[in-house]
């Protein structure tokens, strides 16, 4: 009965053997750790691109050797460069060899032809129409190349050897913490002993950065830059947006061990729910992300006791951090565990964020300390949560953690950390 | 391991809506015109608009429409319209469609703005000028979220994204979660439409050009609209609930790898007997079996999901075995046997 190889349901239990992080405050998981836990924000002026003609000017950038000025990488271009460091990271730690013995499954955006590319082939154009620049683009093969949307996954499997068809996982800013879903129940079904997974996120581009500006979304504020990202706080205005990538191995116990493996940490569970209410809004109940948290710890086979950290969702939103503060309490009652949003130093890594905060929570069980929620000047006293607020804090006892991530279109996915 | 059936169906391609016209190989319905100089496999005449409350039509492009139809045609068909809450989703989608108004304003006025103003100018005109619930409507998520606020399905919602092998890998994991248990129903599937610009732009340089040529004589794609969503159920839920089993699904098999090994991968999974292509263009697999898309066209994340539909159909339709199997145009090789419930 009590195999330690299984988990509560009789499961293979699902541990973590390497972790990647590239984030606006570091190139790989160590740097950017420390970055958080000194409460360091990585936000800063977009310097990329022209964005003085936009309402958000700010982000949490990772500026890479290919980015020219006015001609940045594109997003499928930094997707694929920041999860190849996320992902190469992961895997020498976890010192699995090559070919990957395993699938990836990696949370990713949506990407598109982008303004620069558009324009070059306007400058081959016969005319200036939309049938001229597919006739143009078809003559340019790295269109075909790089634009199908399975391409940074169909070059980043390729470099990694991983087996079978990768999977580009999309539900918005819950993407990351999907993939890693779809990468445990590929172990617990038995198709693989070890999934490479995590999230990468490129889409800080001009017409991203405004098409999130037109739905309202992003934070108007941007002096100083630092002081924009304020979850939970009174004067919250919106989300900013930020680049990023964090890489996992997981394995089965038995697969980990009998190679010797150091085991980081364990995903004890992952819970989800589709709200049915709204694109962009959560039903004002907040049942579907309580109700996807509280499936989290289900799949765990833990009470909410068990929980002594919560890594938010905590966009910085209004809406969401309402919401996600309704929730907790629904899910802990009225005194909840702390819960510190690592977006106020990262920026809103959307595809990545997932990803990102799984890592994250991985890293407070591992070194007993909770990251902050920095820019806590006026915390709102109506969600009456402890939010660390803006100093990490150093904890005993902390076994298991829940990440939250809640996506346009209603895809709320929760995921539960343990130690090693 | 449960059985996994297919309870419904729920088929959109230029031949029509429904099972029925899907039973056999139709006469291909080509428009050469509208996208000149690449062909394509158009829209069907149909009224969605009865079936999706205006609010919603309104934040939705074409394609999430297509599949937001198609869905709800496949729920109706397991008579599973009130056994949404709780019920899994898997879709398989590409996202996009653009402005394209706006877009080509924008073309044609750039080349007079000075080259120095010109970043800074296309900025301003994008804000100006995108309507806000655009970016919604383009979000590839957003067919699934779409499908949760029209019909309901409130368990699970994920999306795969990445042309054909995407569809295959949606309907892989469908069936293995029914299979495991871990989940009673999932509605699984993709839509494609393939009148759109931003697709051909991209995808240009792999399109057939001219009028229309079977597949097997084509190395180029023609596009065709298509939608394909199935319920997938274990026989025994299905028959507790007293539905009728259109049939079984079996061995769905993806795989991809180096580009020159493909028709290997695709020989190593392709069962005997019977079996429709999926080929979007040229390929192995052709010989000895019906190309779907000499009627259908190419589907790209839908063909699949759509595949799986007809030959779940023509097995209700006619009993025996029917594999479907083909290839991504640019990655991916896949399989599946549809069989008569025993």
């Amino acid at each position: 009965m009590n195999d330690p190889m299984l988990d509560h349901a009789g499961r293979p239990r699902i541990v973590v053997t390497g972790i990647g992080m590239v984030t606006a405050l570091g190139m790989d998981a160590a740097t950017s750790w420390a970055g958080l836990r000194a409460g360091r924000s990585g936000i800063r002026a977009i310097t990329r691109f022209d964005a003085s003609a936009m309402r958000s000017r700010i982000g949490g950038c990772i500026d890479l050797p290919g980015d020219a000025p006015g001609r940045p990488l594109s997003a499928g271009a930094r997707v694929t460069e920041l999860a190849g460091l996320a992902l190469a990271e992961a895997v020498a730690q976890s010192g699995l060899p090559h070919p990957f013995p395993g699938p990836l499954s990696l949370g990713v955006p949506p990407f598109e032809v982008e303004w620069p590319l558009r324009q070059q082939a306007l400058e081959r154009a016969a005319a200036p129409t939309h049938r001229s620049l597919a006739e143009a683009m078809a003559e340019m093969p790295e269109v075909h190349r790089q634009q199908q949307v399975v391409a940074p996954l169909r070059d980043l499997a390729r470099r990694f050897g991983t087996t079978g068809m990768p999977q580009a996982v999309s539900t918005a800013c819950a993407s990351g913490a999907s993939a890693i879903q779809l990468a445990v129940e590929a172990i617990r079904r038995g198709e693989a002993d070890a999934v490479l997974t995590g999230g990468a996120e490129g889409s800080l581009t001009p017409e991203t950065l405004i098409r999130f500006s037109l739905l309202q979304a992003l934070s108007a504020r941007g002096d100083p830059p630092e002081a924009a990202s304020r979850p939970f706080s009174l004067t919250r205005d919106g989300f900013v947006m930020g680049d990023g990538a964090a890489g996992i191995v997981l394995e089965s116990r038995a697969h980990a061990l009998a190679r010797g493996a150091t085991i980081l940490g364990e995903i004890c569970g992952v819970g989800e729910r589709a709200d049915t209410f709204h694109r962009t809004r959560s039903s004002p109940d907040g049942l579907a992300i309580s109700g996807a948290m509280n499936a989290a710890l289900a799949d765990a086979g833990l009470a909410p006791a068990a929980i002594g950290y919560v890594n938010a969702h905590g966009t910085s939103t209004p809406e969401n951090d309402k919401m996600e503060a309704l929730a907790m309490h629904q899910v802990f009652g009225p005194t909840c565990p702390p819960i510190s949003s690592t977006k106020s130093m990262l920026g809103h890594t959307l595809s990545a964020a997932g990803a990102i905060e799984a890592v994250i929570c991985l890293l407070a069980i591992r070194d007993q300390t909770l990251p902050p929620t920095i820019n806590q000047d006026d915390t709102d006293p109506a969600l009456e949560l402890d939010v660390v607020p803006n100093t990490a804090r150093p904890v005993r006892g902390l076994r298991a953690a829940l990440s939250n991530s809640f996506g346009f279109g209603g895809q709320n996915v929760c995921v539960v950390v343990g130690g090693a | 391991m449960n059985t996994v059936c297919v309870t419904g169906v729920g088929l959109v391609s230029s031949q029509g809506v429904g099972r029925g016209p899907h039973l056999s190989a139709g006469q291909p319905i080509v428009d050469s015109e509208s996208f000149a100089p690449f062909p394509i496999h158009p829209m069907p005449v149909l009224d969605m608009a009865p079936s999706i409350p205006r609010r919603e039509w309104r934040q939705m492009e074409p394609w999430q429409r297509l599949g937001t139809y198609a869905a709800g045609l496949a729920l109706a068909d397991a008579d599973a319209l009130a056994r949404v809450q709780g019920m899994h989703l898997v879709v398989a989608a590409g996202g996009g469609e653009r402005d394209y108004a706006l877009d080509e304003a924008i073309l044609a006025e750039l080349p007079t703005i000075a080259p120095d103003r010109r970043e800074a100018w296309l900025h301003r005109r994008l804000a100006d000028g995108l309507r806000p619930t655009l970016f919604l409507a383009q979000l590839p998520n957003l067919l699934a979220g779409s499908i949760s606020i029209v019909h309901g399905v409130s368990g699970s919602s994920r999306t795969l994204m990445g042309e054909e092998g995407a569809g295959a890998e949606a309907v892989r994991v469908a069936a293995a979660r029914v299979a495991a248990g871990t989940a009673a129903m999932v509605l699984v599937g993709g839509a494609s439409v393939a009148g759109r610009w931003d697709t051909m732009q991209i995808f240009g340089r792999a399109l057939h050009r001219g009028g229309f040529a079977p597949t097997a004589e084509r190395p180029g794609m023609i596009l065709g609209t298509q939608a394909g969503f199935v319920v997938l159920e274990s026989l025994e839920h299905a028959r507790a609930r007293g539905v009728a089993v259109l049939a079984v699904l079996r061995d769905v098999r993806v795989d991809a790898g180096e580009p020159a090994a493909r028709a290997a991968r695709l020989a190593a999974i392709t069962p005997p007997g019977p079996s429709l292509s999926l080929a979007p263009h040229a390929g192995p697999g052709l010989d000895g079996a019906e190309a779907l898309g000499d009627g259908l066209g190419a589907g790209l994340e839908a063909a699949f999901p759509v595949g799986v539909a007809v030959a779940a159909a023509r097995v209700a339709a006619g009993g025996g075995r029917l594999s479907v199997q083909g290839f991504g145009h640019g990655m991916a090789e896949f399989s599946a046997i549809l069989e008569a419930a025993p």
